[in-house]
């Protein structure tokens, strides 16, 4: 009997590994934070499975890849610095210094500098990453941790989350420009492709606001609503948005669903089932695949994005945080 | 589970959040960070927060969990520190004021002196008739700028019923919202039969009256109860002699737990592991109903226990987190009406829009019919948290968290 349950399990394992392979062009390597493993999973897309964990600083969150794929700047909270691993070996190669406390990051649209929320010092850094310098350093709400960057670069916008706003930051001068009050505790913040609008979860208010950001000024909130799921429960994190700007993909935190929403009238179609406490999400390049992380549940869902269906789930370190996947 | 005592059919949810119109966009920000927390007197557009507390007696030397000379305190400080922080955007600034009373200066004198000076928030981290004596005496002072009082300390009911005051606001949950939290859990594990222990205070018999009209609420079967009668038996030193009738006092009782009420802390840490029958122990020892614990991360209190620990250097505890909750209503409210304008804050802590975030996962909000705020309730042991209430399968019309404390149907409060 026991025999007969394996084969199964194999069977169902090869034809989702089947199913990847045809469905994916090209093979990416995703990386995954694990907050409480202070490790990194390494995750190939060809057969969506673990092939290594790699060891890096204190409460590891944040992740980024450079724009080559050959280096992963890690945010190593509790060391009070960027972890830089080369990504052919998964050595921590060098470590950037971050000011105290980073959380999340975003690098310039050149590949240099990056942008770094620290969250317990209520400041933004600006880093140069190839002469390890500050460049600057702004002053925010409390509790930095979003970083959205426009496509061309100039404005950078960080979301505090317990003065509930979203800093708008000319990146050439690094002062504030403006501040647009959105719901409480914003946790992400996206721009569309075309630059002309942002994104904000606000995980306590449980909506997304949809910025106007040449007005700066809150255009619509976004809602959710799921049968037998508290409302309490609805926490709306990481979000991402396709590159022709049609859908946009809502991590909603222990309520274990990602939205999906039409990202031109602002209705959620469908909630998809995904791992606990869901919070950031990252598509492919090629974006045919959007990955999880499920901090509760230690693993990272895998959605075709074409099919707005959950394939498969990956177990992963603990407490998964932060996702990133290879530019090539 | 008895979720068919609080659901109702009518499914009119009350939405958390700020309401679907706060949009605020401000010209550029002044980058001149705000003032320290202790700013000057009469430095114009200050809001100023008075605080007045009665100071920890000086503990032994040899108290190993002695409370902190700055229990509450430090919470006020990093609130008008996180005030000011905010401010930078909106163009406000917070000032904290301190007073600590001494056996010559009553909580209604500071009051007086405070609001005298023109300061309208009064967060008051002391007992019941003080909160009493200070709502009271600040009544109609201010002349249409009405004075908003938070209670910090005092959990008694009567202050929520009875003896409610229009303008006091209550941060620290009602021990009725305390049992319950620890009822809710126990019928989540089904242990249903509780002997209970109360101790010689006024406190604890307040305490016990708010458990058993808990188990009542919840289906739970008081089996024994019996006075505390062998003194603070959990502050003896190792060489006092035992007292072995405080070791059997437990026979012959038929019991899942044993329900302690010892709000002075003075015996109920003596009672686990010293009962005949091997029972777990909870009440105001063993596992408890809190605020605020070390072990709490989720939510973002991580940041807060981080941010907390650089400025106070030592851990947080439920007194700081409830002072710190007050002196953020008003900075929140601040923000979210674009005014520190007494007139218009005093009516805003109660209207259902406004809504705090305050690390525990949801906004809270504060209950029209008596003002006290609304939250998930953490039930932990010494070492680890255990669960958070309402659990899940409670449900009620307006919010899971209306099955925590005396529901509007119910209160004796009239304004």
């Amino acid at each position: 009997m026991s025999l007969g349950f394996k084969a199964g399990v194999c069977v169902a394992a090869l034809v989702g590994a089947t199913m990847a392979l045809s469905a994916s062009a090209q093979a990416y390597t995703v990386y995954v934070t694990n907050e409480k493993g202070n490790t990194v999973s390494v995750i190939d897309t060809a057969t969506m499975a673990v092939t290594g964990t790699w060891k890096v600083g204190r409460r590891p969150r944040g992740v980024t890849t450079s724009k080559d794929g050959k280096e992963l700047f890690v945010c190593a909270s509790d060391d009070d610095r960027i972890d830089v691993l080369d990504t052919a070996t998964g050595k921590v190669v060098r470590s950037l210094r971050s000011g105290p406390d980073p959380e999340q990051f975003i690098l310039g649209p050149g590949g240099n500098p990056l942008y770094v929320a620290n969250e317990d010092d209520s400041q933004v850094t600006v880093i140069d990453i190839e002469k390890n310098k500050v460049l600057a350093e702004v002053p925010v709400g409390v509790e930095p941790e979003g970083m959205g960057l426009s496509p061309d670069g100039k404005i950078l916008v960080n979301t505090s989350e317990t003065t509930n706003m979203a800093h708008f930051i000319d990146t050439t001068t690094f002062q504030v420009i403006d501040n647009v009050l959105v719901d409480a505790r914003p946790r992400f913040a996206e721009f569309t492709s075309d630059g002309k609008f942002l994104w904000v979860s606000a995980e306590v208010g449980g909506t997304i606001s949809i910025i106007d950001v040449a007005a700066r000024r809150v255009i619509k909130k976004i809602t959710f609503k799921i049968p037998g799921v508290n409302d309490e429960a609805i926490q709306p994190v990481g979000i991402r948005i396709t590159k022709d700007g049609t859908k946009a993909f809502a991590a909603l935190g222990p309520a274990n669903r990602i939205a999906v929403i039409d990202a031109k009238t602002y209705e959620v179609q469908k909630y998809l089932p995904v791992g606990q406490r869901v919070w950031q999400l990252a598509f492919t390049p090629d974006q045919k695949f959007l990955f999880s992380t499920n901090g509760s549940s230690n693993d990272v869902s895998v959605v075709d994005v074409e099919a707005d269906k959950v394939i498969k789930s990956i177990p992963v370190g603990l407490l998964p945080w932060g996702v990133a996947v290879s530019p090539n | 589970m008895n979720a068919s005592l609080f659901s109702t059919s009518a499914a009119v949810a009350l939405l958390f959040g700020l309401g679907g119109t706060a949009c605020l966009s401000l010209p550029a920000a002044a980058q001149e960070p705000a003032a320290s927390a202790q700013a000057a007197e009469g430095s114009s557009g200050d809001t100023h927060i008075g605080l007045i507390y009665w100071p920890e007696i000086a503990p032994s030397s040899y108290d190993a969990e002695a409370a902190p000379e700055d229990e509450g305190v430090a919470g006020a400080r990093m609130a008008v520190k996180d005030n000011n922080t905010t401010g930078r955007f909106t163009k406000q600034t917070y000032a904290l004021d301190e007073v600590a009373l001494t056996e010559g200066k009553s909580a209604v004198d500071a009051a007086r002196d405070l609001v005298g000076k023109g300061i309208r928030y009064l967060v008051l981290a002391l007992p019941a008739d003080d909160v009493l004596a200070v709502a009271d005496a600040v009544k109609g002072e201010g002349k249409g700028n009405e004075v908003t009082i938070f209670n910090t300390a005092a959990p008694d009911d009567r202050l929520r019923g009875a003896d409610c005051r229009k303008n006091v606001f209550h941060v620290i949950p009602s021990r009725a919202m305390q049992t319950d939290a620890l009822a809710q859990f126990f019928t989540l594990m089904r242990w249903r039969k509780m002997f209970l222990i109360t101790g010689p205070n006024d406190n604890d018999r307040l305490y016990a009256d708010a458990f058993r009209a808990s188990a009542k609420k919840f289906s739970l079967k008081i089996t024994a109860e019996k006075p505390w009668t062998f003194g603070p038996l959990a502050k003896a030193r190792g060489d006092t002699p035992t007292r072995s009738e405080a070791m059997v006092f437990t026979r012959g009782v038929d019991y899942d737990l044993a329900i302690v009420a010892d709000e002075a802390n003075d015996w109920g840490d003596y009672v686990p592991f010293r009962t005949v029958d091997p029972r777990p122990v909870a009440g105001t020892q063993g596992l408890i109903a809190t605020t605020w614990h070390p072990t709490l991360e989720t939510w973002g209190a991580a940041q807060a226990q981080n941010r907390f620990r650089r400025l106070a250097g030592r851990l947080m505890r439920p007194l700081d987190y409830q002072v710190w909750a007050a002196v953020r209503s008003v900075g929140e409210a601040a923000t979210q009406k674009k005014t520190a304008d007494p007139a218009v804050l005093s009516a805003y802590f109660a209207d259902p829009a406004f809504s705090l975030p305050a690390y525990k996962g949801v906004s809270l909000t504060y209950r029209p019919w008596d003002h006290q705020l609304r939250q998930p309730i953490i039930v932990v042991q010494p070492k680890a948290m255990v669960t958070v209430a309402p659990e899940q399968g409670f449900t009620h019309q307006r919010t899971p968290l209306d099955t925590l404390g005396v529901d509007l149907p119910e209160t004796a409060c009239k304004f």
